[in-house]
């Protein structure tokens, strides 16, 4: 689904990622974690296309026999071949409503022009029929139906990331990043967050990249854990493995 | 469901009003005040142009009077007479292509439209990667030039002349079917898709294009429409005038749109529209105050410009205490969605 080859990100002097090689195989879902600063919320900017990677390659394939070369495409582009992703600090479009939150979400996949939107060709109409019954299906899954009209920033912290994956799901991706899902949210919260990563997996066949600082919450839906200290790879495998990792125990609580 | 199809009768209503009032206006009203209609109605679409690019899509641009300038010279070379062209050049012909030209209103409008549309993606495809500050700057910047070229473009545009003679074609159906034209079409724009990623792009830029919105493309699109309302507005203006020159282009003109746009609401077409014809309405009617007040004790000499001072005052009221317009509903709901 997506290969990583020797990514190095540096800013100025600053390597915020150095000869990083990961994949994330279809259906799995994949934990990237790490301490605070240790360059993960840097790898899902390159591989969405908010930052060039100063080397390396990124690979996607959608489906299979499709292949795709993500470095030097803008964020729609890629957005456009399937990956979508939520945001560390949230990112909703505040000052609109719960729904067109989401409804915005299918944007990219309308086929209509502007003019036949604004004529309301019988095209258009259906298209958009389509779009907001998909969004309103969407808000119904994260429990936000009845939130439909609010503004999205007047929505507690809990409802607003669940707003962003909603979003993020109408742009129809199979590849989602989540960057920090679980931030902020209490132990039940995060509960029930696992349980409803896992079923949206399920439901839209997804690929599940994420970035997650409660140990938890990647220890318990992870298939493959990659750990990133300074932007160096010190450890990957299974959940078990990783946790019994000596770099990563000595990264994480400082032993050494 | 209901909410809908009240909404579209509300809408129906107002139209027919709205028709009525103007059928007798334009019946019982003396030609000043009808000229003043005539403004308002012109006022609307530019205020509704300028909204779509600052307001909705959130773009600070202060280019209008250059389309506007684009569209006002359009109709005028397009629709006056032959005999009238050669009249006007008279101190350098007008070029070949231009003398024997003379086409239909409607025509001229289009064209204007397109053109100065055309002039907007062209402008706008260097200047729309700017933000903020700099794309106003660069805007402006555009204005000016268009304002300079055409005073020295005398084969083409006769110049700081200026032309005179334009036909009056402009009377209360035609700016204000404009105008109504304009509110349904950036109403109809703003409902849908493409106008909901336009206020995604002004929400969070970041946000709208990982969710797949091509930034460019839609900040074309709407800097493209609106500058067509912005150049048929011009062609209409040029018409009720009947004299234009290049000085009327000025930045003064970008700005009492903007008042317009800001006392009416960022994002608001119906405040918009209200604002528009209060504040054309009440540029007349503060004319007083440029004259000297006699208030029988004592006379206050007129300034030139006063009336200006007051919207100023109104302008920096409504941004400190009220930034969000003054014709805004609490809770708004121009964006929630009705099933149909």
């Amino acid at each position: 689904m997506l290969r990583i080859e020797n990514l190095t990100m540096q800013f100025g002097g600053v390597v915020a990622c150095s000869g990083l090689t990961a994949e994330v195989k279809p259906g799995q879902i994949v934990g990237l974690i790490g301490p605070n600063g240790a360059g993960k919320t840097t790898v899902f900017n390159v591989i969405t296309g908010v930052y060039k990677p100063t080397a390396g390659r990124i690979t996607f394939s959608p489906r299979e026999g499709e292949q795709y070369q993500l470095v030097g495409l803008s964020p729609d582009h890629i957005a456009k071949l399937g990956i979508c992703r939520t945001f560390q600090n949230i990112r909703l479009f505040s000052e609109l409503s719960v729904l067109d939150n989401v409804f915005i979400g299918s944007h990219l996949r309308l086929r209509s022009s502007v003019f036949s939107s604004v004529l309301r060709l019988p095209r258009y109409t259906a298209e958009e029929k389509e779009h907001y019954e998909k969004s309103l299906y969407l808000l119904e899954k994260i429990g936000l139906q009845d939130f439909r009209d609010e503004k999205a920033n007047s929505l507690p912290y809990g409802m607003q990331r669940r707003l962003e994956m909603a979003r993020a799901l109408a742009t129809n991706p199979k590849l989602l990043l989540l960057d920090e899902p679980a931030a902020g949210m209490n132990p039940q919260e995060t509960l029930e967050l696992t349980e409803f990563i896992q079923e949206i997996k399920e439901e839209f066949e997804l690929t599940v990249f994420l970035i997650e600082h409660h140990m938890e919450v990647v220890m318990e839906i992870s298939e493959k854990i990659y750990v990133l200290d300074h932007g160096v790879l010190i450890a990957e495998g299974s959940p078990s493995e990783v946790q019994s990792n000596d770099k990563v125990i000595e990264a994480y609580l400082g032993v050494g | 469901m209901r909410d809908k199809q009240r909404t579209d009768l509300a809408a129906l209503l107002a139209l027919v009003c709205a028709v009525v009032a103007l059928f007798l206006a334009n019946k019982y009203l003396d030609d000043y005040k009808i000229r003043i209609i005539n403004l308002s109605g012109i006022y609307v679409t530019l205020g509704l142009s300028m909204n779509l690019i600052n307001g909705f899509t959130g773009l600070f641009s202060l280019g209008h009077a250059g389309f506007m300038a684009v569209g006002a010279y359009t109709v005028a070379l397009l629709t006056m007479p032959i005999s009238m062209k050669e009249m006007n050049f008279f101190f350098q012909p007008i070029v070949p292509w231009l003398a024997n030209v003379e086409v239909g209103f409607l025509p001229a409008l289009l064209a204007a439209g397109l053109i100065s549309a055309f002039l907007g993606v062209l402008i706008g495809a260097p200047v729309l990667r700017l933000r903020d500050d700099y794309l106003a700057i660069a805007t402006l910047g555009f204005a000016e030039i268009i304002r300079v070229v055409f005073t020295n473009t005398q084969s083409l545009t006769n110049g700081a002349l200026g032309l005179k003679g334009i036909p009056n074609y402009t009377n209360i159906w035609w700016s204000w079917g404009v105008a109504f034209i304009t509110v349904w079409f950036v109403t109809s724009l703003i409902r849908g898709s493409y106008g909901k990623a336009f206020m995604a792009i002004r929400e969070d830029e970041v946000a709208a294009q990982a969710m797949g919105i091509n930034l460019f493309k839609h900040k074309v699109m709407s800097f493209a429409f609106a500058s067509f309302f912005a150049g048929v507005a011009g062609g209409l203006l040029a018409s009720l005038l009947g004299t234009i020159d290049p000085n009327m282009f000025r930045i003064t003109l970008t700005f009492n749109i903007l008042l317009i746009v800001v006392l009416g609401g960022l994002s608001r077409i119906t405040g918009t529209v209200i604002s528009a014809v209060v504040v054309t309405v009440m540029m007349e009617a503060l004319r007083f105050l440029d004259e000297s007040i006699n208030l029988g004790f004592i006379e206050i000499k007129g300034v030139p410009g006063m009336r200006m001072v007051v919207f100023s005052i109104i302008l920096i009221l409504v941004v400190i205490v009220r930034k969000a317009g003054l014709m805004t509903r609490l809770k708004g709901r121009e964006s929630s969605y009705a099933e149909n």
